[in-house]
């Protein structure tokens, strides 16, 4: 399989990445280098295979539905890009 | 002072011969005099590693101490430090200070380990070259010209400059164990789940993974004897019982039973490191070890599968990165969508949006059977192979790369190239098995490594196999003497 560069027109809005025009073409064609080293897999017959998410295959543990975080507003407001009087400032384009 | 290993440092503080905060001042004045020239951190922390050394030597005095108090470690940039700049090597980041520690920082400092400051990685723990840092490349301290490997070459490449006596390092396709390859050091990376990652900015969750970065494995088990263990915070780690790491070091080989994968010496792996690998097996085998020749048939799929099942989890989680609540925000944005595309565009680097682009690619409708699906199918082959394999072996041998580290801008436009230097070590994080590398051999000046791969939770032996020809042989002690003298001047 390989991409065209209107895929990458299509999957950068999904990743949420400007991708500069002049630079689809160049960027089509380094993820159609991976694209093609990664087919090789499709050759392998994985019909009856379960899919492997975990190495382990460890499931989530569970844990009592208690409150375990502190409240940390004055360490959060510090590294927040900017805050006033406690309150988080954001572009006007976020409501 | 910098000669020496953890195992040494532990016994000169625990005697009185120098104090933490003497030591640590060693270690500081060291990286300003010679990291502008390599380049392997970050973020210094002098103010805090002094006064970390201060409570160190009261602990010393008191009496109230672990083998590691008072030592001075560098932490790879990836784990979150409160209060000290944590930027995985991104723009995106240069401006973040975690307001908490990461699991293997607290533990660490609860040890009255001292932290000297952050290293150098690749961005977001992209790469094995270095060479996509926001911050730079990493000079290999045994060859100027050369890249360390990464994505922790500013941890390997403080510890192999005697800049730091170790370091904590993370491996997702091998980052830990190849640049200790190509820096001549000895890496460690634990089972999935041995280690909290609790802290560490995740780049894929299935396969990271912390470990120890030293001179040797008698060192790693000291470290590891802090970094393991499970979490409450990290529900992927494990509830594993955590050895002494360092009482099974000196056990007896005899009777080993040594796996060699005859698909780890095919084309592509340079001659040298060949002889040198089977060298290290001969040393071996005078050593008691019984070696096989086995199969580990799927070994040429484990780049393609990781290179659909990395990428994919990093868009994910690399998601959240999104100019709002910390982090790079892009400036004037027009609206929304501006803000988000515009402020990921300008905060990552090239590699990084190729790979978010790659598993946004891999996880979109439509091809999600054909991509992420299969990779997760090949992902259990490839486990099954070492699974078949460990029925007959120990543990498995082979070079932990196939070739010396190669120069800065050789690989840097060919992406395929580098991800193939990580053949031998991809497949070890698929199927989340313990993996190492120590140094083998020195090929016209440059390191060459071992891999050794273990079972489940059988870091115990791997250190055990590793000390044992540590105790032989003489590698891991070779330095860039040369070099570094060069620098000092």
């Amino acid at each position: 399989m390989s991409i065209e560069k209107s895929d990458i027109e299509k999957i950068a809005p999904l990743a949420r990445i400007r991708v500069d025009q002049s630079a689809v073409p160049e960027i089509a064609n380094r993820i159609n280098d991976i694209l093609k080293m990664v087919d090789s897999m499709q050759a392998v017959d994985t019909a009856d295979i379960e899919p492997m998410a975990n190495p382990l295959d460890a499931v989530q543990r569970l844990r009592v539905d208690l409150v375990t975080e502190c409240n940390q507003r004055e360490a959060f407001q510090a590294i927040a890009p900017q805050v006033e009087q406690g309150l988080y400032l954001v572009p006007k384009v976020i409501e | 002072m910098h000669n020496k290993t953890l195992a040494e440092l532990s016994k000169g503080l625990a005697s009185g011969d120098f104090s933490s905060s003497e030591l640590t001042k060693h270690y500081i004045g060291r990286i300003k005099q010679l990291d502008p020239t390599f380049n392997s951190f970050i973020s210094v922390t002098e103010e805090q590693a002094l006064a970390q050394a201060t409570a160190a030597d009261s602990r010393i005095a008191s009496g109230n101490t672990t083998p590691l108090t008072g030592i001075p470690i560098a932490h790879k940039d990836i784990f979150c430090t409160a209060g000290v700049k944590t930027s995985c090597g991104s723009k995106m980041l240069d401006n973040f200070i975690p307001p908490y520690d990461a699991t293997v920082v607290e533990k660490f400092n609860q040890s009255g380990v001292v932290s000297l400051g952050k290293t150098n990685m690749d961005e977001f723990a992209m790469g094995s070259s270095n060479e996509s840092s926001f911050y730079g490349v990493v000079k290999n301290p045994w060859s100027l010209n050369c890249v360390p490997g990464g994505s922790s070459g500013g941890s390997a490449a403080a510890v192999a400059a005697q800049l730091a006596p170790a370091s904590t390092g993370t491996d997702t396709g091998g980052s830990i164990r190849q640049p200790a390859a190509l820096c001549g050091i000895t890496g460690l990376k634990p089972t999935y789940g041995r280690v909290s990652r609790y802290g560490m900015i995740a780049f894929a969750s299935s396969l990271d993974q912390a470990g120890p970065m030293t001179r040797t494995a008698e060192d790693a088990a000291m470290m590891l004897n802090i970094m393991a263990g499970v979490d409450e915070k990290d529900s992927t780690s494990m509830d594993q019982p955590t050895p002494d790491y360092t009482e099974q070091l000196n056990d007896d080989l005899t009777g080993l039973r040594i796996g060699i994968p005859k698909e780890y010496f095919g084309e592509g792996l340079t001659p040298a490191i060949e002889q040198a690998v089977q060298s290290a097996i001969k040393e071996y085998q005078s050593l008691g070890a019984i070696v096989k020749e086995i199969s580990l048939p799927n070994t040429a799929l484990a780049v393609p599968c990781y290179y659909i099942i990395a990428p994919s989890e990093a868009s994910a989680n690399l998601s959240r990165f999104d100019g709002v609540r910390y982090g790079y925000r892009c400036e004037d944005p027009e609206d929304l969508l501006d803000l988000y595309t515009r402020t990921r565009e300008e905060g990552f680097g090239d590699e990084v949006k190729r790979r978010i682009l790659i598993g946004t690619y891999a996880l979109s409708a439509g091809f999600y059977d054909a991509y992420y699906k299969k990779a997760q199918q090949i992902r259990r082959l490839i486990k099954n192979d070492f699974a078949a394999a460990f029925e007959d072996v120990d543990v498995i041998m082979g070079p932990t790369v196939p070739n010396t580290a190669f120069e800065i801008g050789e690989k840097s436009n060919d992406p395929v190239s580098m991800y193939l230097e990580d053949i031998y070590t991809i497949p070890t994080n698929l199927a989340g098995l313990p993996g190492m590398s120590i140094p083998a051999g020195i090929i016209e000046g440059k390191p060459a490594g071992l891999q050794l791969i273990g079972n489940y939770f059988d870091e115990g032996r791997l250190l055990n196999v590793a000390h044992k020809f540590q105790q032989a042989t003489d590698w891991h002690l070779q330095t860039p003497a040369s070099q570094i003298k060069r620098v000092e001047r």
